[in-house]
């Protein structure tokens, strides 16, 4: 029998790959990482924010010395309409002050500078490289075949980190095709402006404090998607995230989508006059827990985006992923200790999972997926009836505030219907139990 | 802007040799009804001609999101060969 090149190899130099690899290489295990691009980060695009939690769990403090644009200290949400904003948030000095809660970042220098931690710890960590399948013995993974000349590589278990794009848990049967409604379009560009330009729109003291802004609203059209504003340190990152069944259902461009967007009355001041960078489109897994392929097989375990976990409600993604990367690392070397690299002896990465904030999250929101798939109308008609009421009690037109009232009642209850109201409230609730 | 201006603003290393992207039968696209695939990539990649009934793939300008192989079965994807495809500065 040949032997292994490596205890393990990880497909994908991602935020999952390089945190199980880091976890493995402290350990002295002999693991690779095979990343496609020409560096790790070079092909990897998120909305941009970034939450401590789970990274600093594993490198205490890194975001004293990692890539970072600003700590967020105010996050808000804009309900739009296609003349008007209605804005909630919270800013906070709580959020102000060491070690932080979450930043914006840019991913192809983020991930860089993980991987660079990665390969100190000594992971090996293989650019340019492929992974078109996986080696079976008797039904076991066993290595993973490159698109290099003699590019088998042998080991005890593989972990898929290949992000949403994954193949290989598909090519074992751990999950079927990829549906439109699981998956979202991301587009996103980087907008350059002087930092102190954006400081003063956005309300912030200094160029290290940052703002958020997701958008949702009846301007979408009931079309399940959702906008961004994030500040960078000299640039903004804008965006758009729309669930794929949609883009097709309405003939959408997403191109066209962002730039409306951008000229909306309330976005455009704060993008004038910037110059954009860099365009870029990613896919993000947006299904839920019941979108989830099943997580191991004989010699093999998948984490992150290749494993769907991402919670699209609270933009969490890369620090599900480091903590998926985490426990599949701790799982590994667990069965090593029993010499045990079956179905059975991985199942424990999925009890790990279970017992994390990552599924418990995603169970969480498990029937959310389908109620917005059912009830498209959610996330347009109250935000609309929402601004369309605010903008009654503002605006005077020596109609007394009574009879405004009754005006607004009247139109929720023609509008709307008052049992609708009571039957979505009911079904809201019942689905976030 | 125009999606063809902001592809300027994007890194590639351009496989000349072969493409990643495919179909795996051309007659599909003749009867397929709306052709997504001509208006929900992000980079434009995919045109219909209506006269020469042919879509043509510039594949060069992917940005390796996957969001075609997702609404037509019949798009062949794979991922470029290694330290191929599209390379962002920011991400």
């Amino acid at each position: 029998m040949r032997k292994n090149d490596f205890d393990v190899i990880i497909v994908g130099a991602g935020p999952a790959g390089l945190a199980a690899g880091y976890v493995l290489a402290k350990e002295g295990i002999n693991v690779a990482i095979i990343e496609r691009g020409i560096f790790p980060g070079s092909k990897n695009v998120m909305g941009g924010i970034f939450y401590r939690s789970s990274l600093d769990d594993l490198i205490p403090d890194f975001y004293k010395e990692a890539p970072l644009e600003r700590h967020i200290i105010e996050q808000k949400v804009w309900f739009l309409s296609d003349d008007s904003m209605f804005s909630a948030g919270l800013k906070s000095e709580r959020y102000n002050v060491e070690p932080y809660n979450c930043f914006s970042v840019f991913r192809a220098k983020f991930d860089k500078w993980f991987a660079k931690k990665v390969s100190d710890a000594s992971a090996m960590i293989i650019n340019e490289t492929v992974v078109r399948e996986l080696i079976l013995k008797r039904g076991k993974v066993v290595g993973v075949r490159t698109d290099r000349p003699n590019g088998d590589l042998y080991c005890d278990v593989v972990i898929s980190a290949e992000g949403v794009n994954s193949f290989l848990p598909k090519s074992l049967g751990l999950r079927k095709k990829i549906n439109a409604n699981n998956v979202a379009l991301g587009v996103k560009e980087v907008i350059e402006l002087p930092d102190k330009v954006i400081n003063d729109r956005f309300g912030v003291s200094n160029s290290s404090e940052g703002v958020t802004i997701e958008i949702t609203g009846p301007y979408f059209n009931e079309m399940r998607a959702m906008g961004f504003v994030y500040t960078n340190r000299n640039s903004l990152s804008v965006g758009i995230g729309a669930v794929i069944e949609d883009l097709v259902r309405l003939k959408m461009n997403p191109n066209d989508l962002l730039e409306t967007l951008k000229s909306h009355p309330a976005i455009k001041p704060l993008v004038s006059g910037g110059e954009t960078k860099e365009y870029m489109a990613h896919m993000i897994p947006e299904g839920g827990y019941y979108s989830m392929p099943k997580l191991y097989h004989d010699g093999f375990m998948v984490v992150g985006d290749a494993a769907m976990l991402v919670n699209s409600i609270h933009r969490e993604g890369a620090n599900l992923a480091i903590e998926s990367g985490k426990l599949a690392a701790k799982t590994y070397i667990e069965a090593r200790k029993k010499g045990d690299f079956s179905q059975r002896a991985l199942s424990a990465y999925q009890k790990r999972l279970e017992e994390s904030f990552v599924l418990k999250d995603l169970k969480t929101y498990k029937n959310l997926p389908k109620l917005l798939e059912e009830k498209k109308y959610l996330i347009s008609k109250y935000p609309k009836f929402l601004i369309d009421a605010m903008y009654e009690i503002y605006n005077v037109d020596r109609v007394p505030k009574s009879e405004k009232i009754k005006l607004i009642l009247n139109k929720a209850k023609k509008e709307i219907g008052y049992f609708s109201i009571i039957k979505d409230i009911f079904s809201v609730w019942r689905n976030l139990r | 802007m125009r999606i063809e201006d902001k592809l300027y603003l994007i890194g590639y290393n351009i496989d000349e040799e072969e493409s990643h992207l495919g179909i795996s039968d051309p007659n599909e696209c003749k009867r397929c009804q709306g052709r997504p695939c001509t208006y929900v990539c992000p980079a434009g990649v995919y045109s219909y001609d209506d006269e020469e009934e042919k879509l043509s793939i510039n594949y060069d300008a992917c940005v390796e999101c996957g969001t075609c192989r997702i609404v037509c079965s019949y798009i062949t994807w794979r991922y470029p060969r290694g330290g191929f495809g599209v390379q962002y500065k920011f991400g």
